[in-house]
This record gives C-alpha cells, sequence and structure tokens, in this order.
C-alpha cells in the first residue's frame, strides 16, 4: 500500500485523528493529510525535533518507539517502525491506545503489498470408468 | 431533622457542582509527556518536570502547525 492511501486509511477509520504526516529519518514528508506542504514539512520536522529531545531527556534507556504529548489544546503522537515516522494531532484527551493502535497500523500497511490471490489449479477432469 | 437533611443535601450539590465546574475549567487537566520504549517500559513526564518543560513546547509548535 502507498503512504498516501494508508493516510487515507488512518483517517477514515480513526475519527480522533484530525492530521498525520508520514515522513522518514531524515525528516522528508512520504505522505500527509495536510494540503499545504509547508505545514506538513513543519509538523514533520516538529516530530522529529521531539524523538530526539525525548531522547536525550531519557537517555541511557533503551530505544524510544513512541510518545505522546497531552497539552490542553491537543495532542501530538508520534511513531517510529524502522526508517519511518508517522505523527499525528488529536483534539484534547484522546483514547491513547486507541491512536497508538491505528497509528502502528498505518506504519505497517505503508509498504506493505496487497495480498494476491492464490492462482487457480486446473481442475482435473474425471474419466469415465475411473469410479471401477 | 428536616434542616440537617436538607444542609447535607445542599453541600452535596456543592461539592458536585464544584467538581463538574472544576473538571470542565481544564486545570484538572494536566499537561505531560509519555514517553514508550522497545523494552516496554515507559516513562511519564509531568507538568513542570524540566523533561516536559522541554518536549511540551516543540508539541504546541506542532500542534500550531497542524492547525494553522
Amino acid at each position: 500500500m502507498d503512504a498516501a492511501q494508508a493516510l487515507a486509511d488512518l483517517t477514515e477509520i480513526s475519527s480522533q485523528i484530525e492530521t498525520a504526516v508520514l515522513f522518514d529519518e531524515s525528516g522528508s514528508v512520504l505522505a500527509s493529510t495536510l494540503a499545504d506542504e509547508t505545514r506538513a514539512t513543519e509538523l514533520a520536522r516538529a516530530a522529529a525535533e521531539l524523538l530526539d529531545a525525548a531522547a536525550e531527556v531519557q537517555p541511557g534507556g533503551g530505544t524510544l518507539t513512541q510518545l505522546d504529548a497531552a497539552t490542553l489544546d491537543g495532542s501530538v503522537f508520534v511513531v517510529r517502525d524502522g526508517e519511518r515516522r508517522i505523527v499525528a494531532t488529536t483534539a484534547p484527551e484522546p483514547t491513547v491506545g486507541l491512536v497508538f493502535y491505528d497509528l502502528k497500523s498505518a506504519l505497517r500497511n505503508v509498504g506493505e503489498e496487497p495480498a494476491k490471490p492464490k492462482p487457480r489449479r486446473p481442475r482435473k477432469k474425471k474419466v469415465e470408468g475411473d469410479a471401477a | 431533622m428536616r434542616r440537617r437533611f436538607l444542609g447535607l443535601l445542599g453541600f452535596a450539590t456543592g461539592v458536585a457542582v464544584g467538581t463538574v465546574l472544576y473538571r470542565r475549567s481544564g486545570r484538572a487537566r494536566r499537561e505531560r509527556v509519555d514517553l514508550y520504549f522497545d523494552d516496554g517500559s515507559m516513562v511519564s513526564l509531568g507538568d513542570g518536570t524540566p523533561g516536559a518543560e522541554r518536549l511540551l513546547p516543540v508539541a504546541r509548535q506542532a500542534l500550531s502547525a497542524a492547525r494553522r
């Protein structure tokens, strides 16, 4: 599934997510729900900064995989999986577990090829007298 | 007896209304940042901690970019 389709599915599934941007480890935007490219880049940059700053705040622990920053105006979620990252914003007090689940599903779907139908084996013709 | 009952009822109503107003005012909601690591651990940085003070402005910046 391509990145744009994954984001389209994400916003369709999750009513809590207001905006989402998929980006890579260099900060390049792969897809966005924002029409304005500058805003998408700005959001991706802020998300990358959040990940970097969070790693500095908690050094020595395991690798940071996801974070949720809750403010009075809304929440920011960032999830990373390998080289890909996704950032999403929501209204205040979202259902945190559900948002993380939907973001991780979207990340998994990116780059995943749609399941191909299995080739059907040709049916053997019944030959009269086989039953004998 | 009746006066005591009315007094208790008034007190309970006051507590209930106060709780609802406090929650609606947003003061009960606290700003925080939760960090999740690959080993399954989670750290919650509450408002006022040095970590949250570093991260919350960046989160506000992200929200502003998303909503502008």
